[in-house]
């Protein structure tokens, strides 16, 4: 197994200790396969025996390990020691991983235990007030009693829950906005303010127990929301931590040191063995190799590179030990221009305005006109200021945007899950808003309609069987998939690999050569597509011809898009001839071949410009550009970290039906959405007036707020069980 | 009415322990990985139990 790449004892890897305070430092890393109780065991007993480990804890729910490693202690240890039993696991960049304490879902967690506290205990002494209101025996001596007692529980219940909209609320004026916060706070103090004055003057309506409801639902949308965000951020942050790979730098002595990429310096001498990606955009120093620049360029042909030239980060070597002089740091070579683009486009973004704001924007004018109304109205036409003040308070009180808060969130929540267990990932609730409204699809093709890796074209088995030994010891991905074409089997055995050609191996004591034409001795003709040559030394020479398949489904999710209404068209880098041929094979009449990214771009804002909601799905980085100008985006989790970063939603899996189905799912959350905003229109509708006209009582306020909210909440769950297909 | 003097309190008091457990259980990273420690509890392990 000569080729493949062993874990390099020397390496120096202390670059991803965390050092803490006592000079001692936290290693972290992210195991795969470990999913029980034995699994864990196992993990944690193997690596507390290194020498060098303190402490170790799996986590079992995100799969990291968290290794307390002393001063002597070596990573490389550790990752050898999960790798013999057979939990292989990656190093976390410590930057990337630093995932940020999450003060803010704690304040909202405590908030909501506290109003719920405040809700059900408040609750308690209402009760008795309510059965008053319908003449059970209550002297306005009690009433006073569970007043007060409903006041001290529920006033400072509701100030502490409710300091997350005041905040927010204040920041917002001060900014001179006025979000959705200023209402509701305004809504909540007038409403406490109220009824303390109805307490001290011993009136009939006091409104405690609903000022915690109220804040409690609100407070249930708001958790939904920043957890839905929280995931979806965590998730991603994962899969940049794994991506965020390092680089093997060379020192004066010729050691090799494994850095994390952000600390490649220009001028520093870098190893890429076969199989690994080019760091940084750097000149060959020496070794040749072939390049596959899918991800940059979407071209399907390997480029080969020779010392003195330069390749670009973010290249896949194929084949070849190279060594690198580094031109550039990592930051600038992803293409400093894609970067600026991307950062245009996510402006672009997130000027977008999202449903419950827009239905905000109509909501506070109404309610606050209504509430001023009432006030004025009432005491024009002879009630007392005391009256039509507790009159407006009530309007705001009961008109509380429980719907436009909690019913957006639930059903984005409830997407958003369902589209989790499908292996999608939604980055946020907007997102999924401006999926639901796309009526053009662009789509890229390497690696979107195709697989992204080559497979074998139709050969003679018994020549693949032949091969099969000596393919099964490289790898070289055209070679892999000659491998799994012949399935498991022997392996040639004195394997010799000479760097960017090919190898040579002994099967059953007779030697035989694989590889480039000219080192195996072909006919040195190309067809296009990509080959890999095979002979018995001093034989005839057999090619092998691959081709990245299109995705099995392709053709169907064209169909699928055009039924829904979208108009569907390819953006490829790729050259003419193998554009045209996807785009027969899946049935798009309109493509486009040989784009740079700023063509893609381009392309993406004049559709835009002429009135359609364009998504991108893509994955290389030449489309990164083009996705964060998209209205909304697509990219597979095989995408590079910064085509994920710039979409919107995530797919794993091999199918593209994934596209359609995220379609759906956003377009029947739009729906569910859109039903709640009605039913809340309605419900304010009836319940607005009744309480300018003084018809509601306090339990009258409380049945309404929750049955409205449990109303949205139920409608927004009818996603969960996925019944509009 | 003099049962209510006692039993609001009461009911209170045992809300108040209900929140105050909930806070502990907040600040004391009880959420961050439910399924291990769900498993952790099967994991046969001799060091720390008394005889």
């Amino acid at each position: 197994m000569a080729l493949v790449e062993s874990p390099l004892p020397h390496a120096d890897l202390s670059a991803f200790i965390k050092p803490n305070s006592d000079g001692d430092g936290l290693l972290e890393l992210l195991v795969t396969g470990a999913h029980c109780a034995g699994c864990m065991a196992k993990v944690e007993g193997e690596i507390r025996r290194l020498k060098g480990v303190s402490a170790a804890r799996l986590n079992l729910s995100t799969g990291k390990l968290a290794v307390s490693m002393t001063r002597d202690g070596d990573p490389a240890l550790v990752l050898d020691a999960l790798d013999r039993i057979g939990y292989p696991a990656t190093l976390f960049d410590p930057v990337a991983a630093e995932d940020a304490q999450d003060r803010e879902g704690r304040a909202i967690t405590m908030a909501l235990a506290v109003a719920a506290f405040g809700a059900g205990n408040a609750m308690m002494f209402s009760v008795p007030i309510w059965a008053g209101l319908f003449g059970q025996e209550l002297g306005p001596a009690t009433r006073t009693l569970m007043q007060w007692s409903s006041a001290v529980i529920g006033a400072p219940c509701a100030v502490f829950a409710g300091m997350v909209f005041f905040k927010s609320a204040w920041r917002s004026l001060r900014a001179g906005q006025a979000n959705m916060d200023v209402p509701i706070s305004i809504g909540v103090l007038l409403t406490l303010a109220v009824s303390f004055q109805e307490t001290l003057l011993h009136g009939r309506d006091t409104y405690f127990d609903a000022a915690v409801t109220l804040l409690f639902l609100l407070l249930i949308g708001r958790w939904l929301d920043h957890s839905l965000r929280r995931k979806a951020r965590g998730a991603a942050a994962d899969l940049l931590a794994l991506q965020a790979a390092t680089a093997i730098v060379l020192d004066g002595q010729g050691h090799e040191r494994r850095v994390p990429l952000r600390e490649v310096a220009p001028g520093d001498l870098l190893l890429v063995r076969p199989g690994e990606r080019i760091p940084v955009d750097a000149r060959v120093d020496s070794g040749t190799a072939d390049l596959d620049n899918g991800l940059l360029t979407g071209e399907t042909a390997a480029v080969p590179v020779r010392i003195g030239e330069i390749c670009r980060a973010g290249a896949l070597n194929l084949n070849g030990m190279l060594r690198l002089v580094a031109l550039a740091r990592s930051e600038d070579s992803t293409l400093a221009e894609i970067a600026r683009l991307v950062e245009a486009g996510s402006q672009s973004k997130s000027s977008y305005v999202r449903l419950a704001d827009k239905a905000a924007a109509i909501y506070v004018p109404v309610v606050h006109s209504a509430a001023a109304l009432t006030f004025g109205l009432g005491w024009g036409f002879g009630l007392s200021p005391r009256e039509a003040l507790l009159r407006a308070a009530t309007v705001l009180i009961i008109t509380c945007p429980c719907a436009l808060g909690l019913a957006a969130p639930a059903v984005q929540v409830a997407a958003a899950s369902r589209l989790f267990r499908r292996g999608i990932l939604v980055k946020s609730g907007a997102a999924l808003e401006r999926m639901a409204e796309v009526s053009y699809v662009f789509l890229d093709k390497t690696g979107v309609l195709t697989e992204g890796r080559p497979r074998l074209l139709d050969a003679d088995p018994l020549e693949i069987a032949r091969a099969a030994p000596l393919a099964r010891a490289s790898a070289h991905p055209l070679a892999k998939s000659l491998a799994r074409g012949a399935g498991p089997g022997p392996i040639a055995e004195h394997i010799k690999e000479t760097p960017g050609q090919g190898l040579e191996g002994t099967i059953n004591g007779r030697i035989y050569r694989m590889g480039r034409a000219d080192y195996v001795g072909g006919a040195g003709y190309t067809s296009g597509e990509t080959e890999l040559w095979f002979t018995e030394v001093g034989g005839v020479p057999v090619c092998f011809k691959f081709a990245d398949s299109v995705r099995s489904d392709a053709a169907a999710t064209v169909q699928g898009l055009r039924r829904r209404g979208c108009e569907v068209e390819i953006l490829s880098g790729d050259l003419e001839g193998p554009t045209a041929l996807v785009a027969k094979s899946v049935g798009i009449a309109h493509w486009r071949s040989q784009l740079t990214p700023q063509d893609k771009a381009l392309a993406v804002a004049a559709t835009t410009a002429k009135g359609a909601r364009v998504l991108m799905v893509g994955d290389g980085l030449n489309d990164v550009a083009a996705l964060s100008k998209a209205h909304a985006a697509m990219a597979p989790g095989t995408a590079l970290d910064a085509s994920q970063n710039a979409a919107d939603l995530i797919f794993s899996g091999d199918k593209l039906g994934a596209v359609l189905e995220a379609m759906d799912v956003a377009r029947a959350a739009r729906h569910r959405a859109l039903e709640n905003f009605a039913f809340a229109a309605l419900y304010n509708l009836i319940a607005g007036p009744a309480a300018m006209l003084g018809m509601i009582n306090p339990f009258i306020a409380a049945l309404a707020m929750s049955g409205s909210s449990l109303v949205v909440t139920l409608n927004a769950l009818r996603l969960l069980r996925g019944d509009r297909k | 009415m003099n049962i209510f003097i006692l039993l609001a309190p009461f009911s209170l008091g045992l809300a108040l322990v209900a929140l105050g457990a909930f806070w502990w259980t907040l600040g004391h990273d009880q959420y961050e990985d439910p399924q291990g420690d769900a498993a952790r509890i099967l994991i046969k392990d001799d060091r720390d139990c008394p005889l």
